[in-house]
């Protein structure tokens, strides 16, 4: 493994590996290299030295973190300070890694329940700096909040996992943790009512932050005896307070509305956010469904008639779901997903099933050729994580 | 006048079979040669640059739109998309060898799911429209540039464009779920869709803010939120703009993200004050308007904190709104700033950097140096929260010095706002304006590397030639 501890070492691998046409696995600390597809490297390039904060300015809602600083650092340096990454990014417990790099949690885009509301990751990449698979240093974006000089990059970096180039750097908006947090909750509803209630309480002007959906056996997972339906305020406190009254009129319709206060709304929703309602098995495989909101029941209903588990947050629109790591199973999801027009990963899975399926939706032929030629502009000799994303 | 690449000969050789083709493509009444009829064209919001077209089509449906770029593609003429041509930045400034595709016509709302929480709407819906449509029902789109009025979404999504409300918000590129996008070749992909997170790469957010480079956005799959119960505003008014910067930092570091957070300097409350009789303080140096939503009692909460972070710099005026007039009086005069300044000068050129919004100060400081050296008046409003600095410069455009000078003067101000660490444009785009300084802001390596994403969507550079990138390189460049 090649870690550099200074940014011009990963120019000069990449060069190595580009001159000698063979491939890296590009990687932070490791903890989703069974993400998506396998890859055949001769060797591993990590960020995992590269690591620290040069810049936080609070005032100024943002932070520049080296990528191999562990995201349980960043956070712990942005509470010092009384603020939080917006996107909520998880910490899924079946990583095979306990820790995760920010350049890792930018380069797949993961978001936490908080996205329903405030965007994903990719929405709070400011800047980036990268080494291309030219062992090329770019810069995009910058270090401003509003910025639109020149091509996005710092979008199409954000869930390119590691194709295109290695982020040596990246500077995110923060924004301050919210003073007290707090939950309504509703029992027994089925997935239809659920999301509908879900919906109602997104659609209220009451800046609703997390809407999920946990089944059976989710909620048992996480000690309830019955489906539970949740819905999220952060804010100042007194807002907290008001608007969990009113949304408790606003979902009476539903049931009997209960409220859980800043602790153990706090803890629920960590849970939801790092995936602990997912009963995983280590041979299961674990896919996730972004589909409009409305069309998630029906997504998670054929997936537990296939034999999986799941449940739904961004108010019905993320199906989050664990299964047997069977191309029958596989096969379940991408056909309910096609059918509610929404698009799907297959995140984690044994590496036979990962190597012999898509692992995301194929591109249309006129999109696959400009992906092919854009993926070429970076990294020309295809060294950086081939075939991760697209087998061609 | 800005230079512009020598119009292709051949093109204009071919200029009766060009016309011919784009007829066989769209009805009579979407293609405009006629140059009385060109003429409406021939600039955009940055009227002080002008170009008649070539021709000008305007279709209606996005398999016209595939068509003609596909005509054009095959026919080696270029292209120049457009929505109400509002650019404060030439995006939508003509070439003589260039079609010009007007997105007006396509003006529908398709679909609006208040349960899901979007809506599909045509390129030349205006930006406004999207929230007048919705609106009935609670619901609004949040970007909210000045020109909300006239500038349509289309050119949104080409400008990533934000406005007063996107420190709380976003800009475009974080309220569009999906588009339509026709490329120079004429296929028609759709990018995101109506879910949240869209596997594989962001072609989207690569799109947005694009300037037209890449394709034409033809349907907008739009995040549509429900509106707060209520909004609100103040004005405080500080001696320095070294105290109002410190107290805005006081306001974001309390924790309070307002909605809007907007600052003026002495010559800026002066013009809208002479225009808009807001009630705006004359003896201030600079005054921020602060904007907050929620209930009432949320509101009172909110403002009463904000209140008392202002007291603590030593404020001329601290005013808060008591009701939905007083809010909408406060905001007058910002809201009419470029008409103010309209009023007390022949032409103004209106800037856009982003700085750091530590080096507020600092920077105030130097354009006011600058605005002496150069003999040229300058008012400062600025979106305070996010940094981003609109000065408006003053001259004449009648008189080509004037008119130089102001030019030089604009690109000092840029360069000054990259030197402190911020960007060369926060929300109006590059366009023709900028594209030679982006060389102060990237190293040849990296404007090299855009463009190749450029020639891999567009390989022989038809779409929107000349913006955006240095003209010495608006040739395609082997990848």
């Amino acid at each position: 493994m090649i870690a550099p501890d200074e940014e011009e070492g990963f120019a000069v691998a990449i060069r190595a590996a580009a001159a000698a046409r063979e491939p890296l696995a590009i990687e932070g600390l490791g903890s989703k290299s069974g993400f998506l597809r396998p890859i055949q490297v001769a060797d591993t390039l990590s960020t995992r030295n590269f690591s620290g904060i040069p810049l936080h300015a609070p005032k100024e809602l943002i932070v520049t973190v080296r990528a191999g600083t562990t995201l349980a650092a960043l956070e712990a340096k942005l509470a010092e300070a009384g603020q939080h990454l917006i996107a909520e990014p998880p910490h899924y417990g079946f990583l095979d890694a306990r820790a995760q790099t920010v350049g890792g949690i930018v380069a797949t885009n993961l978001s936490g329940p908080r996205r329903v509301a405030w965007g994903a990751m990719r929405d709070h990449v400011l800047g980036i700096r990268a080494v291309t698979g030219r062992g090329e240093l770019i810069r995009s974006g910058g270090r401003v909040l509003k910025n639109v000089t020149g091509l996005d990059l710092c979008k199409l970096f954000a869930g390119s996992y590691g194709t295109l180039g290695v982020m040596t750097e990246v500077t995110l908006k923060v924004l301050p943790a919210p003073e007290a947090t707090g939950t309504v909750l509703l029992r027994g509803l089925d997935p239809h009512d659920a999301v509908e209630a879900l919906s109602a309480a997104l659609g209220s002007p009451y800046s609703v932050s997390g809407a999920a959906y946990l089944p059976q056996e989710a909620a048992m997972a996480l000690g309830f005896e019955r489906p539970v339906t949740i819905a999220r305020i952060e804010d100042f406190a007194e807002s907290v307070t008001y608007r969990l009254d009113r949304l408790c009129a606003l979902l009476h319709r539903f049931g009997i509305v209960e409220k859980l206060a800043t602790e153990a709304s706090r803890t629920l929703w960590r849970a939801v956010r790092d995936g602990e309602a997912l009963p995983v098995q280590p041979a299961d495989a674990i896919w996730r469904v972004s589909v409009q909101p409305s069309y998630g029941p029906s997504v998670l209903r054929k997936a537990q008639d296939a034999g999986m588990f799941g449940y739904l947050d961004w108010g019905g629109g993320l199906v989050f779901l664990t299964g047997p790591a069977t191309v029958e199973a596989h096969a379940a999801v991408m056909a309910a997903a096609r059918r509610a027009k929404g698009t799907w990963w297959l995140m984690r899975a044994p590496e036979p099933l990962r190597r012999s399926v898509d692992v995301a939706p194929p591109e249309p032929e006129a999109l696959a050729a400009i992906r092919r030629r854009v993926v070429a502009s970076f990294d020309p000799a295809g060294i950086l994580n081939p075939g991760r994303l697209f087998a061609a | 006048m800005i230079d512009l690449p020598a119009p292709k000969q051949d093109v204009l050789d071919r200029r009766d079979a060009v016309y011919e083709g784009l007829r066989a493509i769209l009805p009579a009444r979407g293609v405009i040669t006629d140059p009385a009829r060109l003429k409406p064209y021939e600039t955009d919001g940055l009227s002080s640059y002008r170009q008649m077209p070539f021709a000008v089509v305007l279709p209606e449906t996005t398999e016209q739109v595939a068509a003609v770029l596909r005509f054009c593609h095959q026919n080696g003429v270029r292209v120049v998309p457009r929505g109400a041509g509002t650019s404060l930045s030439g995006g939508a400034l003509p070439l003589a060898d260039a079609v010009v595709v007007g997105m007006m016509r396509m003006n529908r709302i398709l679909e609006a799911n208040y349960g899901d929480r979007y809506a599909v709407v045509q390129a030349g819906v205006t930006n406004l429209g999207i929230t007048k449509a919705v609106e009935a029902d609670g619901f609004f789109y949040a970007p909210d540039p000045s020109s909300q009025l006239a500038c349509m979404i289309g050119g949104n999504i080409g400008m990533n464009s934000g406005g007063a409300h996107c420190l709380k918000y976003g800009v475009t590129a974080n309220n569009v779920l999906g588009i339509t996008l026709v490329t120079i070749e004429g296929e028609i992909v759709k990018l995101g869709g109506t879910h949240l997170d869209t596997a594989g790469y962001d072609w989207l957010g690569l799109a947005i803010g694009s300037e037209g480079q890449l394709g034409i956005a033809t349907e907008i799959i739009v995040r549509i939120l429900r509106a707060p119960e209520g909004t609100r505003a103040m004005l405080a008014a500080f001696r320095a703009n070294e105290v109002a910067g410190a107290c805005v930092d006081a306001i974001i570091g309390s924790g309070i993200i307002p909605v809007a957070l907007e600052f003026m300097d002495r010559p800026a409350i002066h013009a809208c004050e002479a225009f808009a009789h807001a009630g705006y303080p004359l003896d201030a140096e600079a005054m921020l308007i602060i904007e907050v939503e929620g209930s009432v009692a949320e509101q009172d909460a909110l403002l009463g904190r904000i209140k008392e972070i202002c007291a603590q710099f030593d404020p001329i005026s601290l005013k808060v709104s008591q009701s939905d007039e007083e809010s909408a009086a406060i905001w007058k005069g910002r809201k009419g700033a470029f008409g103010a300044i309209g009023r007390i000068s022949p032409d103004y050129l209106c800037m856009d950097g982003t700085i750091p919004t530590s080096t507020l100060p600092r920077v105030l400081h130097r354009i006011g140096e600058m605005s002496a050296q150069y003999g040229l008046q300058v008012a400062n409003i600025f979106h305070a929260g996010d940094g981003n600095l609109h000065p408006l410069i003053m001259f004449d455009a009648n008189n080509a010095d004037s008119m130089h000078k102001a030019e030089a003067f604009g690109a000092d101000i840029l360069r000054l706002c990259v030197e402190v660490g911020g960007c060369l444009t926060g929300e109006h785009g590059v366009g023709v304006e900028k594209r030679d300084l982006m060389g102060v802001q990237f190293t040849d390596t990296e404007l090299d590397q855009q463009r190749r994403i450029k020639t891999a969507f567009d390989p022989d550079w038809l779409l929107n030639t000349a913006k955006v990138f240095p003209l010495s390189d608006t040739i395609p460049r082997a990848a």
